[in-house]
């Protein structure tokens, strides 16, 4: 892999439960990010896959500092940003931006389009001086495939799609290096929905950019990525190149969860082996000990109650070359094929 | 383990005697502020028992109104049916009196929305909703409704279904939830179901549970089911027919393995590109342009046209019947909305 631009390293986000109105008292947190590590490469694209509540979200909010960690390390280019204030915070948030998922409630209602793409020179004036702002506006609408002559119209005026395109100009507008987008496309229309993900590609390569792309749905994560983490109740499960996950997935969450996907070919429905798992994911309050997924995995043993399994490269495929040998938290890790 | 989701015999099925639903020529008309906006514009398709037709469409597209119509709760006004027939078991619902479409809902017809926290009553106890049923439609008395509550919990495989029968709706998982909506629109035994986007909002773990019951309940009860959803993945698991819904009529109706196979419209062909697969990794995903119409101001001619890469003069001009498709090799019933559906099933 490229130099990581982004390291994060033992993540933890807690928020607290309490009970009591004057008197507070904690009695509890929930655990929505337990311990993540990853690494992002320049110019990479790194997707984060998981069904709701496993904390994916959360993690987004702590890279672009919408929220401050329990626990842990960010370093953006070797800099950890956790302990930054001020203006040396203000430097990095410049550098990492996020796309949001709702194009409805994510664009203020009563501002311009020019003045939502243009807020971001607020805070940052040194990116474009006053009197540049409304060009370099029309410069992101054109860049994003927007008309440059709609500045003055209102969110209301446009589609999703058009919206989600507006939501990414704002994003682009400091020239950020890592762009952070949580579920960009789940709200759109089918049809819709590829022009955006062209877009973010033509981006990415055009201004060199880094992404954590956000989703539930597997086959565009896998379409636009180059790795993939599995998240599962506040952890990273699996990662590895898009072809280890996908062809040769170690861990038994990764596996039900490819497997439960709807593939579009009627003709797979007999080739097609599907793992259905019983039962939600507990609560991230109070999560299982040891290995988080035991209470729903059809190889638990004992051993997953008292251990947690750490994500490195499983024993057993240690000595391997190939596909096979990447990370994997699982004490009893094996290799499936599920993808039809 | 997914035996129920067993597959569509490819063959049609044979020339059906009177279907259970009929749907014939159906216009849906809304008053707004902006103007008239024609929701639904001539919608017809028919369900037999024990088939599933999915309807296929995006936001917009007029498949969630067209079943809103069919089970009577379209808002109106401003909705209003201005033309068509919904024959059920042979009567026309629309002739009905309200009393006696209400009879209908529940015993004949039965819905699943897609929203289960907001379709179910948060003040009422889970099992008190679904006794409700036996109480008002059957004259049960409180104390069999519950027990009959109970069971049905216990058949969508509710765990502690005794226990939990006594919670209330917002207790439950989005799954569990979900389940209960399966439940109630299953406890009359209605000849048909239609599911409004059933699964679109859980997650995939879950959406592979609720499927898999819904397909089993249907083949224990015989029943027709009606599918409602914009992802091509769930429609190619479940349907045996799929209705391609654009601007409020139908573009294409077909077998579902015939239309995955080669799509005979420009539309259903573009959404089935724009799919990403393993070979387009790397590559540009193919993209339909431009936008859906909005209902307002539907182009002339074929409403798909100025989306379209296969658009002519008469496009622009002139409504494509539904025609019917026919080729070698296939003898069934399939059809399409273009002018040029031959050139479009060749690719």
């Amino acid at each position: 892999m490229a130099e990581p631009i982004l390291e994060v390293r033992g993540l933890v986000k807690h928020y607290p439960l309490t009970r009591g109105i004057v008197l507070k008292k904690q009695v509890g947190a929930v655990k929505a990010v337990d311990g993540v590590d990853f690494d992002l490469g320049r110019g990479e694209t790194l997707g984060i896959v998981g069904e709701s509540g496993c904390g994916k979200s959360t993690v987004a909010k702590l890279l672009v500092n919408l929220e401050r960690p329990t626990a842990g390390v960010i370093r953006f280019k070797g800099e950890d940003v956790t302990k930054l204030s001020g203006r040396a915070l203000r430097a990095v948030r410049r550098n990492i931006q996020m796309v949001f998922q709702d194009p409805y409630t994510s664009l203020n209602p009563r501002m311009t389009v020019g003045d939502i793409v243009g807020e971001p020179y607020e805070i940052h004036p040194e990116v474009a001086p006053k009197g540049s702002r409304r060009k370099k506006v029309q410069e992101l609408l054109d860049v994003v495939g927007l008309n440059p002559e709609y500045v003055n119209r209102y969110p209301h005026q446009f589609s999703g799609g058009q919206r989600q395109r507006i939501g990414i100009a704002r994003g682009l507008a400091l020239r950020p290096e890592v762009i952070v987008a949580d579920e960009p496309v789940s709200a759109l229309d089918v049809s819709v929905q590829a022009q955006v993900v062209n877009l973010l590609e033509r981006l990415q390569s055009e201004f060199d950019l880094s992404y954590v792309f956000i989703a539930h749905d597997l086959s565009i994560v896998r379409h636009i990525s180059d790795r993939v983490g599995v998240m599962y109740l506040g952890r990273i499960v699996e990662t590895g190149t898009e072809e280890e996950i996908y062809e040769h997935p170690t861990h038994p969450y990764t596996q039900a969860l490819l497997s439960a996907v709807p593939v579009p070919d009627p003709a797979a429905r007999e080739r097609r082996e599907r793992i259905l798992l019983s039962g939600d994911v507990p609560s991230p309050a109070n999560p299982p000990s040891g290995c988080r997924f035991r209470t729903r995995c059809w190889k638990a043993r004992e051993r997953c109650a008292l251990e947690v399994p750490a994500l490195a490269v499983p024993a057993e495929f240690r000595l391997m070359s190939g596909p096979v040998a990447h990370d994997s938290a699982c004490h009893f890790a094996e290799e499936r094929h599920v993808v039809p | 383990m997914a035996t129920p989701l067993s597959p569509a015999s490819p063959a049609p099925a044979p020339a059906a005697p009177a279907p259970l639903l009929d749907v014939r020529d159906l216009h849906v008309e809304f008053r707004t502020r902006d103007g008239v906006a024609r929701a639904v514009n001539g919608v017809d398709y028919s369900v037999a028992a024990g088939e599933t037709l999915a309807v296929l469409g995006e936001s917009g597209s007029g498949k969630s109104v067209t079943a809103q119509a069919i089970m009577g709760i379209l808002e109106a006004p401003p909705g209003r049916v201005t033309r068509g027939e919904i024959l059920f078991q042979g009567r026309d619902l629309l002739k009905l009196t309200e009393e006696e479409r209400r009879k209908v809902r529940g015993a004949g017809l039965a819905m699943i929305f897609q929203d289960a926290l907001s379709a179910l009553n948060p003040v009422l106890s889970v099992g008190d909703q679904l006794g409700e049923m036996f109480v008002v439609h059957r004259g049960m008395s409180r104390k069999d409704a519950r027990a009959r509550a109970v069971e049905l919990m216990d058949r969508v495989r509710i765990p502690a279904a005794r226990e939990r029968a006594g919670q209330y709706p917002h207790q439950f998982s989005g799954g569990m939830r979900q389940r209960i909506m399966i439940a109630m629109a299953m406890a009359l035994e209605p000849a048909l179901i239609i599911a409004d986007e059933p699964t679109t909002a859980l997650d995939v773990t879950v959406q592979a549970q609720v499927m898999d019951l819904l397909a089993e309940l249907k083949g224990e009860l015989d029943m027709g089911l009606i599918l409602i959803t914009h992802d091509l993945g769930v429609v190619a698991d479940v349907a045996d027919t799929i209705a391609v819904m654009y601007a409020g009529r139908i573009v294409e109706k077909a077998p579902v393995h015939e239309l995955y196979r080669a799509p005979a419209h420009p539309y259903t062909r573009g959404l089935l590109a724009s799919i990403p697969r393993l070979d387009h990794k790397g590559r540009d995903l193919y993209a339909i342009k431009g936008l859906p119409p909005s209902l307002l101001r539907v182009p002339p001619g074929c409403a798909f046209h100025p989306r379209c890469p296969m658009a002519r003069d008469v496009c622009r001009t002139e409504v494509p019947p539904l025609a019917r498709v026919t080729y070698e090799g296939f003898a069934g019933e399939r059809r399409s909305a273009c002018h040029f559906w031959k050139e479009c099933l060749r690719g």
